[in-house]
């Protein structure tokens, strides 16, 4: 528990590996995108934070289900984690989302369901987290924390159903014909490598950054345990 | 009437109550004294139904705790430093509304009765916000016995109040525990406790430390008891 | 004396008729509601310079925002009134089940937020000269009300019990409410364009889609946010 587990070490460099890989693959080794050019080259690591940013939001609603029903404080340990990484990925798929919408789109933002779903998302993770510092008792602060990862979960999707009935331009990259009008394009196998590689890539790294941080979590409760005993 | 075996309590890492055991029979009106931080609030809101033992056995007018708290509560009744109590509803109101809560029947007459008792029956349709600290608490033990129940908790009943309406509440609860009630009241005013209590409780960094009776005490007095039990 | 735990929807009036009584005493709340919403009203008036061309496409916009603000206000309000002196206690040591609570509440907030739309529609429609007297629109502001007031009571409950109280409400309620409230902003702007029935269908359905998940849900959590 005090010294650092050797796989989590050994996940922790095979991370910074797969994560040079992924950036070699989708800047050098894919071809350059026919329409769009370099600036296509955001897209496998937007889609690739999108996934585990995504991911990480249904396990933190999943593991608040989980702690409401077993009051298991390792659960509560989980969900923070899966937020605080998930906003992080959901931030980095946004910035890039902006940098490639900037040429394709000829704007840095539109109020378009994925990325207005991904804002409200944000702005859900950052109430979370404000709910959680206000309360002091540990265990309520699991309790609302979940209850609220809950209601999230929940009023997400339907965001998304209902903003979709306004207007949507972002592209459909993957089995789509109609897309390529508003800036979608067919990958070539090289492509998809570098795009498959990024979503391995990040799959890797998600893992390695929620078990540093349940660990974080861990170790912060130890500490709390030994401030009381000295209290004592 | 009130049986509490082994129980703890904890707030997160911080451990309140640390095995307490206690028990009071029918009748009997037990003060409940110790320093501030001692757990005496949260030993009360256990017994209330309002806050789960972490660990332990809690059995109050015979129903287990948490498990049927809800046969527990309609036997319980429960005052508080906090009145309870709507300002911008009239004393007959505030007494209406509990009644309804806990389902009393043949109300209006059951009103009049305890709004005698607490000797507010003039005061009856006036707002309880024009109430005076003193006339609040009367009327808040008159909500709590509102359903006639078996067992009275009141919780530091004195705080704010002057010399008058002290010596007032002190009639009141007289008349409440004459019913042959069971009653258990924390208190930090020694000398109130001492006229009204039959039998004394020391509770000390979440355990009972050391209890007397009434009759027991006749040779020292309470404070003179306090201390010891507390430096022992 | 005889006493006999009330039912569930016994000792959801009592709630219902405690608050109102309260609240059509003193007129605090509602009142405080309709100042605020017409302060909102006027601000937008000038914000969005509403002439007649925009009015009518902006309309179902400014009147959502200013039910959402004003509802935040009642939420707050009707939640501190029962923590502030410890009736949150009072009503948890009632040998009612615990959804009684949540459903008085919801109902009391549900019953302000709509005396307030209702004051507030006419003198819309004087200050702009558009017509909101419809019954279509009444039942679309009566689902959005509906689904507002149902997490709001939920979230404001949840609130209360933290260190910032007031200014959290807002945070937590809106980032949640927005399919409702986009979703009720959609449906009467159609109405009030005079858009085909089809188009208003789907935002219809997600309004009620969306009440009866989150009324569902509250109603399972509630426990959650009041034990200790």
């Amino acid at each position: 528990m005090q010294s650092k587990p050797i796989a989590l070490t050994i996940l922790d460099i095979i991370s910074i590996i797969v994560l040079g890989v992924a950036a070699y693959l989708s800047l050098f080794f894919a071809p350059t995108e026919a329409v769009m050019g370099q600036v296509q080259r955001v897209f496998y690591f937007h889609v690739g934070t999108a996934w585990v940013g995504l991911l990480g939001f249904i396990l933190a609603a999943a593991a608040g289900i989980a702690y409401l029903v077993t009051k298991n404080m390792a659960w509560d340990r989980f969900e923070v984690a899966a937020v605080e990484v998930s906003t992080m990925f959901f931030f980095i798929t946004i910035v890039l989302g902006s940098i490639w919408a900037r040429p394709a789109w000829n704007t840095w933002w539109t109020w378009d369901p994925r990325l207005t779903t991904a804002a409200v998302t944000e702005l859900i993770y950052i109430a979370y987290f404000m709910l959680r510092q206000g309360i002091d008792d540990p265990e309520k602060r699991a309790r609302f924390g979940a209850v609220y990862t809950l209601l999230g979960g929940l009023s997400a999707p339907i965001t998304f159903m209902v903003i979709r009935l306004f207007r949507t331009i972002h592209p459909v990259v993957i089995g789509s014909a109609s897309a390529e009008a508003q800036g979608g394009f067919d990958m070539t196998s090289d492509m998809k490598v570098a795009f498959f590689f990024a979503l391995f890539a990040f799959t890797v790294i998600f893992i390695d950054l929620m078990w540093n941080r349940i660990r974080l979590g861990q170790l912060e409760e130890s500490v709390e345990q030994l401030k009381l005993n000295v209290a004592i | 009437m009130i049986e509490v075996k082994k129980l703890v309590k904890r707030f997160g890492l911080k451990i309140i109550l640390r095995g307490l055991d206690f028990s009071v029979e029918p009748g009997e009106f037990v003060a409940l004294l110790g320093p501030n931080g001692a757990g005496k609030t949260t030993f009360l809101r256990i017994l209330a139904t309002l806050s789960r033992p972490s660990l332990g056995e809690v059995k109050v007018a015979g129903y287990n705790l948490p498990a049927q708290s809800a046969q527990v509560r309609a036997k319980l009744g429960v005052v508080s430093h906090l009145p309870l109590l709507y300002p911008d509803l009239t004393a007959e109101e505030n007494l209406l509304f509990y009644g309804r809560m806990y389902g009393v029947e043949n109300m209006s007459a059951r009103i009049t009765e305890v709004l005698e008792m607490v000797g507010l029956e003039n005061r009856r349709k006036d707002l309880v916000r024009t109430f005076s600290r003193g006339m609040q608490q009367r009327l808040a033990i008159g909500r709590a016995v509102i359903h006639d129940p078996e067992v009275m908790l009141f919780d530091e009943p004195y705080t704010g109040l002057d010399q008058d309406a002290s010596e007032m509440l002190d009639e009141v609860l007289r008349s409440v525990a004459a019913k042959g009630r069971t009653v258990v009241m924390t208190s930090h005013d020694l000398a109130r406790a001492e006229d009204l209590a039959t039998r004394f409780d020391i509770l000390s960094r979440g355990v009972i430390t050391a209890s007397t009776t009434q009759k027991k005490l006749k040779k020292t007095n309470l404070l003179a008891f306090y201390k010891e039990s507390l430096e022992a | 004396m005889k006493t006999s735990s009330p039912s569930l929807l016994k000792a959801t009036l009592a709630i219902v008729r405690k608050d109102l009584a309260a609240e059509f005493r003193s007129f605090e709340m509602i009142s405080a509601m309709l100042v605020f919403s017409l302060l909102v009203i006027i601000i937008f008036n000038f914000a969005l310079e509403l002439d007649i061309k925009t009015r009518q496409s902006v309309t179902a916009g400014v009147l959502w925002t200013t039910f959402a603000f004003a509802g935040t206000l009642g939420l707050n309000r009707s939640m501190s009134v029962e923590k502030d002196r410890g009736c949150m206690d009072g009503l948890l040591l009632a040998p009612v089940d615990r959804s009684a609570i949540y459903f008085g509440k919801a109902i009391s907030n549900l019953t302000f937020m709509l005396v307030v739309e209702a004051i507030i529609l006419p003198v819309y429609s004087m200050l702009y000269n558009v017509n909101l007297f419809r019954i279509d629109l009444v039942g679309v502001i009566l689902l959005g009300s509906i689904g507002y007031t149902a997490v709001g009571t939920l979230l404001s409950t949840m609130s209360a019990q933290t260190r910032t109280r007031e200014i959290l409400l807002p945070i937590l309620l809106f980032p949640v409410a927005i399919p409702v409230l986009l979703a009720a902003v959609k449906a009467s702007g159609g109405l009030l364009t005079g858009a085909e029935f089809s188009e208003i269908l789907t935002p219809l359905n997600i309004l009620i889609v969306y009440d009866v998940i989150f009324i569902a849900v509250a109603f399972m959590v509630f426990d959650f946010v009041v034990e200790e």
